[in-house]
C-alpha cells in the first residue's frame, strides 16, 4: 500500500510536469519560433502576434506556468499526506 | 549640480547602502557563508535570485543587442526566462529536498564518487569563469563610462571593486545585499524606459509602448522602425536573419543552461522548505520578467532613437543626416571612451549610419554620394546612452549608472561565491583535505575568489564578443555538462557513476572543443580561434552559441547508453534517489 501511494505520488508528479512542459514548449519555441511566421500575419494591438510572442507573450506565460505547477503541487503534497507541517 | 557629481552622488549612497547590509547581515559559519543558514524567506530569496541572475549582460547588453538584432533578439528573452520553468518544475525542489551547499555536492553523493565530483567541479569551472568574463567586460564598460577613462582602466578599476565586495560577505551578506542591488536596479532599469515610453508614444507602459502609435503621426512604432531600418538598407526589425534552427537551438541552450547553471541552483538551498524552493522560483520569475519585458521595448526605442537622432532629414537628401559639428553631447562623451567611433569616409562632414554590408543596397548608397558607414556605436553601450539619447534629465543617467554596477557587482559577487566554495569545499575539503577546520576553508575560498578575479580580468580585456554573446557559450556549457546528469540524477534511478562522468565528459568537450574552434575563448594565445565563423561551417547549421543543445543530447545518450552497459548503481543510492522525490518522508521510512 505504501510503495504503491509512492508511485502514485510520483505520477502525479510527472503529469503535471508533463502538461507544464508541453504548454511551455508550444508557448515558446511553437508560437516564437517555429510558426512565427504564419502568426505574424495576425494583428495583436500593435504587434504581430508572432512577434509579441517571442518578445512578450511567451514570458507571462513562464511566470504563470511556475505558479500554476507550485499551486498544483502544493494540492498533490497534501493530497498524499507529504507535505512539510 | 554638473552629471559627474550627480553620477558620483548616486552611485556612492547605493555602495553605503550595499555595505551597511553586508555588515549587518554577515557571515558567522560555513553555512551562512554558503546558503544563508537556510532562513531566507520565499519572496526575498526570489529578488535576491533576480538580481544574482540579471547581470551586466541583462542590463547593460541585452537591450543594445535586441536593438541591433531586433527579432533575433527573442532567443535572449526567452532563453533567459524558459530556463526558471524547468528549474522550478525538474530541478530545485528535489535538490533543496537533498539539502547539501553544492552542485558538485549534491553530484558526488548521488553518483557515489570522487571522480564525478571533480568532473563537476572542472565543469562547474568552465562555466563559471566563462560567466564572469562577460561580466567583466560589462563592469569595465560601466566604469569607463561613469568615471570618463578607457574600457581597460575601467575593467582594472571594476577589477577592484569586485575584489573587495566578494571578500566582504557570504552568501548571508550577498542575499540581503542583493536584494536591495535588485531595487536599485529594477528602477535603473524601468524609469528611463517609461520615461522615453511616454516621450514616444504618449503610453507609459513600455511593454505596450512599442506597439503602440508614435506620437503625431499615426504609425505603430515597429512598423515606423521597420520603415526605417529598411530604408537604410538594413534587415526588418520585426523578423530575422538567423535560421530557424539556430533561433531554436540558441534558445534551449540559453534555457537548459540556466537550469544547469550552479550560481541559480545554488540559491534553492537557501529557503527553509521545499514548498519554499518551488514558489521561490516563481517570484524570481516574475521579478526578472519586470526587466525582461521592458528589455524588449528599450531595445526598439533606443534603435528608433537612435537612427532619427541620426538621420534626422529624409534619407539621400544632402541635409538628411546630421552634421558631425551638431552632434549631441553624448556622442562626444561616449566617443571618449573609444565605444562610439566616427569617420567621414565621403568627407562631406555630416555622419552617415546605414548598413554597407548589404549588396542590395549599395547602388542607392552610391547615388547618394555615401562610401560606407560611417558610425559604429558599440550594443553594449546602447542602454546606458539611451537616456541621454532621449535627453532625460541628469539624475536618470546617474541612476541607470548605479543600476549597471548593481547588476554588475551582484552577479560577480554570486559567481565568485561559487567558484570559491567549488575550490574550498568540493576539492580541498570535499578530496584533498577533509580534515581542514572552517577558518582555513574561508580562507581557501577567498583565495580562489582572487585568483578567478584576476583570470576573469584577464578574459574580460579582450572577450570574444558582446557581453550578452559572451554569457550565452557560458550556457551552453552548463546546458551540456551539469544540467543532463542532475536530472538523470533525479528522474532516472538507472543512472550510475560510469555513466554520469562520461556523459559530462562528452558533453563538456564537445561544446568546448566547438566554440575554440569557432570562436576562440581561453585558447586565444594558442591560435583559437581555428575555423572561419560563417554558417557554411557550422555542424546542422548551428551556431557556437546553440550548439550546447548538441552537447546535451550527446550527454544524455552517453550517460544513458554507458549506464546500461555497466552494473547498476547500489541499492542505498536508488534508496536516496526516492527520499529526494518526496517533501516529507512516507510513514513507512520512519518504521
Amino acid at each position: 500500500m505504501h510503495s504503491e501511494n509512492r508511485l502514485a505520488y510520483w505520477r502525479a508528479n510527472l503529469r503535471l510536469v508533463a502538461l507544464c512542459l508541453i504548454i511551455w514548449f508550444v508557448c515558446s519555441y511553437g508560437f516564437g519560433v517555429l510558426f512565427v511566421e504564419q502568426l505574424n500575419r495576425i494583428r495583436f494591438g500593435g504587434f504581430q502576434l508572432g512577434f509579441w510572442f517571442a518578445q512578450q507573450g511567451s514570458i507571462y506565460i513562464f511566470v504563470a506556468l511556475i505558479f500554476f505547477y507550485a499551486w498544483q503541487m502544493n494540492r498533490i503534497d497534501r493530497k498524499y499526506d507529504v507535505h512539510e507541517d | 549640480m554638473s552629471l559627474q557629481a550627480l553620477t558620483y552622488l548616486v552611485v556612492g549612497l547605493s555602495f553605503a547602502l550595499y555595505i551597511g547590509i553586508a555588515i549587518w547581515s554577515r557571515a558567522h559559519s560555513t553555512g551562512d557563508f554558503y546558503i544563508a543558514g537556510r532562513g531566507v524567506s520565499p519572496l526575498a530569496n526570489g529578488m535576491a535570485t533576480a538580481a544574482d541572475w540579471m547581470s551586466a549582460a541583462s542590463f547593460i547588453s541585452m537591450a543594445g543587442l535586441i536593438a541591433f538584432l531586433g527579432y533575433d533578439g527573442s532567443v535572449y528573452l526567452m532563453g533567459w526566462t524558459g530556463g526558471y520553468v524547468l528549474l522550478a518544475l525538474l530541478l530545485a525542489p528535489y535538490l533543496r529536498k537533498f539539502g547539501k551547499f553544492t552542485v558538485p555536492e549534491f553530484i558526488a553523493e548521488r553518483y557515489y564518487s570522487k571522480a564525478a565530483r571533480i568532473v563537476a567541479v572542472i565543469c562547474l569551472i568552465f562555466i563559471s569563469f566563462t560567466y564572469v568574463a562577460g561580466q567583466m567586460r560589462g563592469v569595465g564598460i560601466v566604469f569607463s563610462r561613469f568615471l570618463e577613462v578607457d574600457v581597460t582602466a575601467g575593467l582594472l578599476i571594476g577589477m577592484t571593486v569586485v575584489f573587495v565586495y566578494a571578500v566582504l560577505g557570504g552568501m548571508k551578506g550577498i542575499t540581503y545585499t542583493q536584494v536591495a542591488q535588485y531595487c536599485v536596479l529594477i528602477f535603473a532599469y524601468t524609469v528611463p524606459a517609461i520615461f522615453i515610453a511616454i516621450q514616444l508614444t504618449g503610453n507609459p507602459l513600455p511593454q505596450l509602448a512599442f506597439g503602440s502609435e508614435v506620437v503625431g503621426t499615426g504609425t505603430v512604432l515597429l512598423d515606423k522602425l521597420d520603415d526605417i531600418v529598411t530604408s537604410l538598407g538594413f534587415n526588418q526589425y520585426t523578423s530575422g536573419t538567423k535560421s530557424k534552427i539556430d533561433v531554436f537551438c540558441i534558445t534551449m541552450a540559453l534555457m537548459v543552461g540556466t537550469a544547469g547553471l550552479p550560481h541559480v541552483i545554488v540559491r534553492f538551498f537557501t529557503v527553509p522548505k521545499v514548498r519554499d524552493a518551488r514558489i521561490s522560483a516563481g517570484y524570481a520569475l516574475l521579478f526578472i520578467a519586470i526587466l525582461y519585458t521592458t528589455a524588449p521595448a528599450v531595445g526598439a526605442m533606443a534603435r528608433y532613437n537612435l537612427i532619427n537622432t541620426i538621420q534626422p532629414g529624409e534619407v539621400g537628401a544632402v541635409d538628411g543626416n546630421l552634421a558631425y559639428d551638431d552632434r549631441p553631447e553624448w556622442m562626444q562623451t561616449w566617443q571618449q571612451t573609444g565605444l562610439v567611433r566616427y569617420e567621414d569616409l565621403n568627407e562631406d562632414g555630416r555622419i552617415q549610419y546605414y548598413n554597407d554590408k548589404n549588396a542590395d543596397f549599395s547602388s542607392r548608397a552610391a547615388e547618394y554620394g555615401w562610401e560606407g558607414n560611417e558610425l559604429s556605436v558599440d550594443r553594449d553601450i546602447m542602454v546606458l546612452a539611451n537616456p541621454e539619447i532621449a535627453g532625460l534629465p541628469n539624475w536618470v543617467i546617474a541612476l541607470v549608472a548605479a543600476g549597471g554596477i548593481a547588476a554588475a557587482l551582484s552577479t560577480a559577487a554570486g559567481l565568485l561565491l561559487v567558484i570559491s566554495a567549488a575550490v574550498s569545499h568540493d576539492l580541498i575539503k570535499g578530496i584533498f583535505m577533509p580534515k581542514i577546520s572552517d577558518k582555513h576553508e574561508l580562507l581557501a575560498g577567498r583565495i580562489a575568489a582572487a585568483f578567478a578575479i584576476a583570470i576573469a580580468g584577464y578574459l574580460g580585456f579582450d572577450p570574444p564578443g558582446w557581453v550578452a554573446q559572451v554569457v550565452a557559450f557560458a550556457f551552453g556549457l552548463a546546458a551540456a555538462s551539469l544540467f543532463p546528469v542532475i536530472l538523470l540524477g533525479i528522474f532516472f534511478k538507472r543512472v550510475n557513476k560510469q555513466g554520469a562522468i562520461a556523459g559530462m565528459l562528452t558533453g563538456l568537450l564537445f561544446t568546448y572543443g566547438y566554440i575554440e574552434f569557432f570562436k576562440g575563448l581561453f585558447l586565444k594565445w594558442a591560435g583559437a580561434p581555428w575555423g572561419e565563423n560563417v554558417a557554411e561551417h557550422w555542424l546542422f547549421g548551428i551556431s557556437p552559441e546553440g550548439i550546447g543543445v548538441i552537447g546535451m543530447c550527446l550527454n544524455f545518450i552517453v550517460a544513458v547508453t554507458v549506464s546500461y552497459l555497466t552494473a547498476p548503481p547500489p541499492e542505498r543510492i536508488q534508496r536516496m534517489v526516492e527520499h529526494i522525490r518526496v517533501p516529507r518522508h512516507f510513514d513507512e521510512d520512519h518504521v
